[in-house]
């Protein structure tokens, strides 16, 4: 009786939105009379940090610093279309939604400015810091909150931008299977380290080891949350979690927490990751998807890293102490 | 985490001001203090709270439903049948011309798995409503009930859903399944120097999020309705409870947005039209929440996935053929799995370039709770089988499981199974950033492999395929025959029964097309359905567009 080290790893893509298209999303951006800028959406913030990545590309792309700019989201007489928050399509299709419309409200704003500093718009920029300036010659500048006084109140411009991302719809071929089910993929690496108790059956997850390629990182610390949460939830459905434990017998369903097993933050391993920045060509600043792919490699990375402690091939998930001892039986002839 | 800015460096403007940088979340400081408004945080007056009573039988007849008692229980209002739904049937892809409209909101005389909710009770607090639904009466006719995806396909299964009419739901008018068909399996399977097959079994899985789903709704004095939600799509949500209510959409004001959790599991929309019609009936705001209870097993569930891979490999670490058969178990009804399953099959064979595919992708139905989307929809189930099976290979071969990949990852320029040229691939950098990571040695090539070199050319050839369509064993007297898998050198796991052939062409299709169990006699039709059930043939010519825009002719 034992505890046995091994090691598995798993290597995956992801396809990033609505597989066969026919996936739009839209945003809207508007300025306040003092130059605040408020992007709309329909989009949904699961906690994944919508509201925040949307935020950060709308103050990008304007060229206005990240406080002068708040997302509002989901309300459906406010927020134009977005077909939702899930197949990792948040921050690509709305994402490219929302860099389209603050473009259009930055052409509006520069046009302002220009006529009110009396210069060819093509010759302005933003500072990053609140003003527009001309290029080469900082002192020549306006405020963007006086832009916006004098849109509101002088000149009639409203300081806004519509912006709509489009997958177009894909045949399929039904023989074949032929399609164009995404645009672009993510990818992952991922080695796991495990102890098995063949006594227990018990496995213990020692560590995660991954590299993840996301097409850029807009926000290096959500992706870093999405991905330690995405480990610890492919943790949790290769060795815990089912509400169906004898499937396909439909006994034995859990109905709270207590019952249904899911690991707790002693159970949490060390998870050390490396990111890879290949920008997709149709991508926010070329942006993938993290939200789905995370979860996944753990769960083959951890069958595999078991089969290499202790010999036994587990093919039914969870991977539970109870599959791991019968396994282990019947490799010993018992 | 490090981020590795020395790969692919010439591809990539690194100049940006904000992008990359870790801008602290808006909504950070309301999450943390317990502060952010979610759906059941607004304060609302005199709401009734609705509940439903759920079937405690997998499959059966409703023989009576008696809610006497149950309507005498004090503060109760209404109670919600079939009768009341102005749409009898719906499934959340329709709206989009896909698809086949297979669940009714409240049981049509039947239930069709445990949880299946049958009436609701609508009542001025939460504890009345709960005694009501203890109160009322429920007399079954049990029917045969069948779990097992692949019991499910065998003749003289019991059929689960009268609407699609038979257990698997059948693509593009008339295929059993979602096909992929790339180059020659069974040829390529011959002439490979050995031939591994598995089976994987994907457990079903609960998203647990913290919020359960579930919805306020309060009738506006303008005829409108507001409706505080969770779902994780609003306008998808919105528009599939004003089709369910046969209401225009304008109707109804969606407000969400921040949402507890959702993994997929608030998507089906499955509270919001019961609580509308609710609140339309008695004029009354209606809360609609699921307990803990019906989240973990009446609430979809990620669905439970098989998956028998047969690979063809050469001694050089080459996989030259993978053949998978892959079923999904979409339980009593569609919701997304119709969707899921043929996301599943694009998937296959991985992120690997393979040059000969076959795929068989079934969305198979059985007496359990819908499934439906979950985080990694359609490629979970398939990434565990598959990097399962790329271990259990690369041993079979004798070769390290990184250098493996390596030889097999798709590059710039490589064909798909699906038939679209891959770009962007980064698989093998990945590989060799993890390898490094983990301190795995890897051979001099491994190491300067790339997926921008090496791809394309041959690689870039879409090959001879011959045709084969697959049909439902049931179904096997009527089209082709089924094809036998007549590999060499097989070994591994039992194939499942369409690979082995021999399926006697008389077999009693039970679950033939368009069969239906016999009728309920007239008397022990309390709800005699307006709207029958469509018969599967009836849909027998989808265009195949594409999911959300194909249309039935």
């Amino acid at each position: 009786m034992a505890k046995h080290r091994g090691r598995g790893i798993a290597s995956v893509n992801y396809p990033i939105g609505m597989n066969l298209g026919g996936d739009p999303s839209q945003a809207l951006v508007h300025a306040t009379p003092t130059g605040k800028f408020v992007v709309t959406l329909s989009s949904i913030d699961l906690g994944q940090g919508m509201k925040s990545v949307t935020r950060q590309l709308a103050a990008e792309t304007l060229g206005v610093p990240i406080e002068d700019v708040f997302v509002d989201t989901a309300d459906s007489d406010t927020g134009p279309h977005c077909m939702g928050s899930f197949a990792s399509r948040g921050t690509h299709r709305a994402g490219n939604a929302v860099i389209a419309a603050a473009k259009e409200a930055k052409e509006v704003l520069l046009e302002v400015a220009a006529e009110e500093l009396e210069v060819d718009p093509k010759d302005l920029e933003l500072d990053g810091r609140g003003n527009v300036q001309v290029k080469g010659a900082p002192s020549r500048a306006i405020s963007v909150r006086d832009v916006a006084q004098r849109a509101h109140f002088k000149r009639g411009k409203s300081i806004s931008g519509r912006g709509m991302f489009l997958v177009p719809p894909s045949d399929v071929d039904p023989e074949t299977g032929e399609m164009n089910p995404v645009t672009t993929y993510a990818h992952a690496c991922m080695v796991a380290e495990v102890e098995v108790d063949d006594e227990t059956g018990e496995v213990t997850v020692l560590s995660l080891k991954a590299a993840y390629e996301i097409g850029r990182a807009l926000n290096v610390k959500l992706v870093e949350q999405q991905l330690v949460g995405g480990a610890w939830m492919g943790i949790s459905h290769a060795l815990y979690e089912t509400p169906e434990p004898y499937y396909p017998d439909r006994s034995h369903g859990p109905t709270d927490f207590n019952e249904y097993l899911m690991p707790g933050p002693g159970d949490m391993c060390p998870v050390e990751i490396e990111l890879l920045e290949r920008p997709a060509l149709d991508g926010p600043y070329g942006a993938k998807g993290i939200g789905e792919m995370c979860a996944t490699p753990p769960i083959p990375a951890i069958a595999n890293a078991i089969f290499d402690a202790v010999g036994v091939r587990i093919t039914e998930m969870p991977f539970t102490p109870e599959k791991i001892l019968r396994a282990l039986d019947a490799k010993a002839g018992r | 985490m490090r981020i590795r800015k020395e790969l692919f460096a010439d591809e990539r403007d690194d100049d940006l001001r904000l992008v990359g940088r870790p801008v602290r979340r808006q909504d950070i400081e309301g999450h943390v203090t317990g502060r952010s408004t979610f759906f059941a945080d607004h304060p609302v007056s005199g709401l009734l709270h609705l509940r439903c009573v759920r079937s405690t039988e997998h499959h059966a007849r409703i023989r009576s439903i008696d809610t006497t008692a149950a309507e005498r229980v004090p503060g109760v209002r209404r109670i919600l049948r079939w009768a009341d739904l102005p749409k009898k049937a719906h499934n959340i892809l329709t709206i989009f011309n896909f698809g086949i409209d297979d669940e009714p909101a409240l049981a049509d005389g039947k239930v069709r798995y445990l949880g299946e909710p049958i009436v609701a009770v609508l009542a001025e607090n939460p504890r009345a409503a709960a005694e009501a639904v203890a109160k009322v009466r429920v007399d079954y006719d049990p029917l045969p009930a069948v779990f097992d995806v692949e019991e499910a396909l065998k003749p003289g299964a019991p059929l689960v859903n009268e609407y699609i009419g038979r257990n698997w739901f059948r693509y593009w008018g008339d295929y059993d399944c979602q096909q992929i068909r790339f180059g020659d399996v069974e040829a390529a399977l011959r002439s490979a120097d050995l031939v591994v097959s598995g089976r994987y079994q994907m457990s079903p899985i609960e998203h647990a999020p913290l919020e359960t789903n579930g919805c306020i709704v309060v009738p506006a004095e303008d005829g409108r309705f507001t409706v505080y939600t969770c779902t994780q799509g609003l306008f998808f949500s919105l528009d599939n409870t004003a089709a369910q209510l046969k209401i225009e959409s304008n109707r109804l004001h969606f407000i969400g947005g921040t949402v507890g959790g959702g993994f997929g599991g608030k998507v089906d929309t499955v509270v919001e039209p019961l609580a509308v019609l609710a609140a339309m009936l008695t004029g009354r705001p209606v809360r609609y929440v699921f307990s803990r209870a019906e989240e973990m097993q009446v609430s979809s569930p990620r669905g439970a996935e098989r998956i028998y891979i047969e690979d063809g490999v050469m001694r050089d670490g080459r996989i030259v053929a993978r053949k998978i058969i892959h079923y999904h178990d979409a339980g009593a009804y569609s919701r997304l799995s119709t969707y899921g399953t043929i996301k599943s099959a694009a998937h296959h064979p991985g992120p690997y370039y393979i040059p000969n595919v076959w795929v068989d992708s079934w969305c198979v139905f059985t007496n359990r709770t819908p499934s439906s989307a979950m985080r990694g929809f359609g490629v979970t189930g398939g990434d565990f089988a598959l990097e399962s099976h790329m271990d259990v290979v690369a041993r079979a071969i004798g070769m390290d499981p990184m250098e493996f990949r390596i030889v097999n990852a798709y590059r710039d320029g490589d064909m798909k199974a699906h038939r679209k040229l891959t770009q962007g691939a980064a698989l093998i950098e990945c590989v060799q950033v993890a390898a490094e990571l983990a301190g795995w040695p890897l051979s001099e090539e491994a190491r300067r492999a790339s997926s921008r070199v090496g791809g394309g050319g041959e690689r870039a050839r879409i090959p001879p395929t011959p045709q084969s369509r697959t049909r439902a064993p049931a179904a096997a007297g009527r089209g082709e025959p089924l094809r036998a898998g007549v590999g060499e050198a097989r070994r591994g796991m039992t194939p499942p029964p369409s690979w082995t052939g021999g399926q006697p062409a008389t077999a009693p299709a039970a679950a033939e097309p368009g069969r239906r169990e016999p009728p309920l006699r007239e008397s022990e039709r309390r709800e005699p359905p307006s709207e029958p059930p469509r018969s599967g043939s009836g849909h027998g010519a989808i265009r195949f567009s594409s999911v959300f825009g194909s249309r039935r002719r």
